[in-house]
């Protein structure tokens, strides 16, 4: 129908954007192409939320992370040349990726996500211009999707202290959720525990499949098991 | 004074209301495992803000401990290999 049409193409154009720009320098253009798609977005009606949700219990959605969580890996092991001695660098690196990844798999949809992949890259490039880029970001952030702000001291029954308070330290958590609104920070924090879960899932079964242990639901196992072993074939590992 | 100015402002322009809020926090209620295995219908705004902080925190270190066995586990590539095959051949 025109409308699932119409639905569909800024989606499919975020996604072509989304992809072209993670090639290319990703951070001004992740802003730019998800304040267009923002602004579409908020236009057009909450119907347009229901395509925005990603099912994250769904297998599908594991393996896709399971694939790209690979990939990073090899990349993460494989480019430093004397890999670090201590045990959390290296944890923290495998931490980054991973999280990298998730954002990724978002589909930078989500707050937390775009939060997740600008910082990389202000981490990694510009130390120095760091606190500049950091308030251009949080102010395109704030303009980009035009929501009223509704501050938590105007509403009726979450007056409270405790609530702001619990709030703010709920903010800090999420990422990229710092000084939001309440509902903006809950409608993060629910599609944050989501993707969470399936991370905790996906990793859990790709070391358990390193292991050499038993995997622990066969189904799963089985599945993610032998599309790893198709992108070890695929790939010519580095000669050792 | 300003604040009733911005008060009268924002209610008519605020689309977010506080039911919108309590579905919000009703939905978060049900992903979070403790609250939803205790069956209470109401629960406080500030006891499910804090069952999520906790949960997002556990979770964070779960995933920390996870990448560090993964870590630990991705250091040598042909043992990676070996044992990814080996685990697949053994299924």
């Amino acid at each position: 129908m025109a409308s699932s049409t119409l639905i569909s193409d800024p989606v499919t154009n975020i996604m072509e954007r989304a992809r072209d720009s993670s090639k290319r320098r990703k951070k001004k253009k992740i802003q730019r192409q998800s304040s267009d798609g923002g602004r579409d977005q908020t236009t057009q009606n909450s119907s347009n939320n229901n395509n925005q949700i990603i099912p994250w219990k769904s297998e599908v959605q594991q393996q896709v992370y399971s694939s790209k969580l690979l990939q990073a890996l090899r990349n993460v092991r494989i480019s430093p040349g004397t890999s670090p001695p201590s045990v959390p660098r290296r944890g923290r690196a495998v931490r980054e990726a991973a999280d990298r990844v998730l954002a990724v798999t978002a589909k930078g949809r989500t707050r937390w996500s775009r939060a997740i992949l600008t910082n990389k890259l202000t981490l990694k490039f510009m130390k120095s211009k760091r606190r500049q880029r950091g308030t251009a970001v949080t102010a395109t952030g704030n303009s980009r999707l035009k929501k009223p702000r509704v501050s938590i001291l105007k509403l009726k029954t979450k007056n409270l202290p405790a609530v702001q308070r619990k709030t703010r330290v709920l903010g800090r958590l999420v990422p990229g959720c710092r000084k939001q609104p309440l509902p903006v920070v809950l409608e993060e924090a629910t599609d944050y525990i989501a993707a969470l879960e399936m991370q905790v899932k996906a990793m859990a079964a790709l070391a358990d499949l390193l292991s050499g242990g038993s995997s622990s639901s066969s189904g799963s196992g089985t599945g993610t098991g032998a599309m790893i072993l198709n992108q070890l074939s695929l790939r010519q590992p580095p000669s050792s | 004074m300003s604040t009733r100015r911005s008060r009268t402002r924002q209610s008519t322009t605020s689309r977010i209301s506080d039911d919108q809020i309590n579905d919000l926090v009703s939905k978060l209620q049900q992903l979070l495992p403790e609250i939803r295995n205790r069956r209470s219908d109401k629960v406080s705004a500030s006891k499910v803000l804090q069952e999520t902080c906790n949960y997002i925190r556990s979770l964070h270190r779960e995933v920390d401990d996870l990448s560090e066995r993964l870590s630990e586990l991705l250091e040598n590539t042909d043992s990676t290999q070996a044992s990814i095959i080996r685990s697949l051949l053994s299924q």
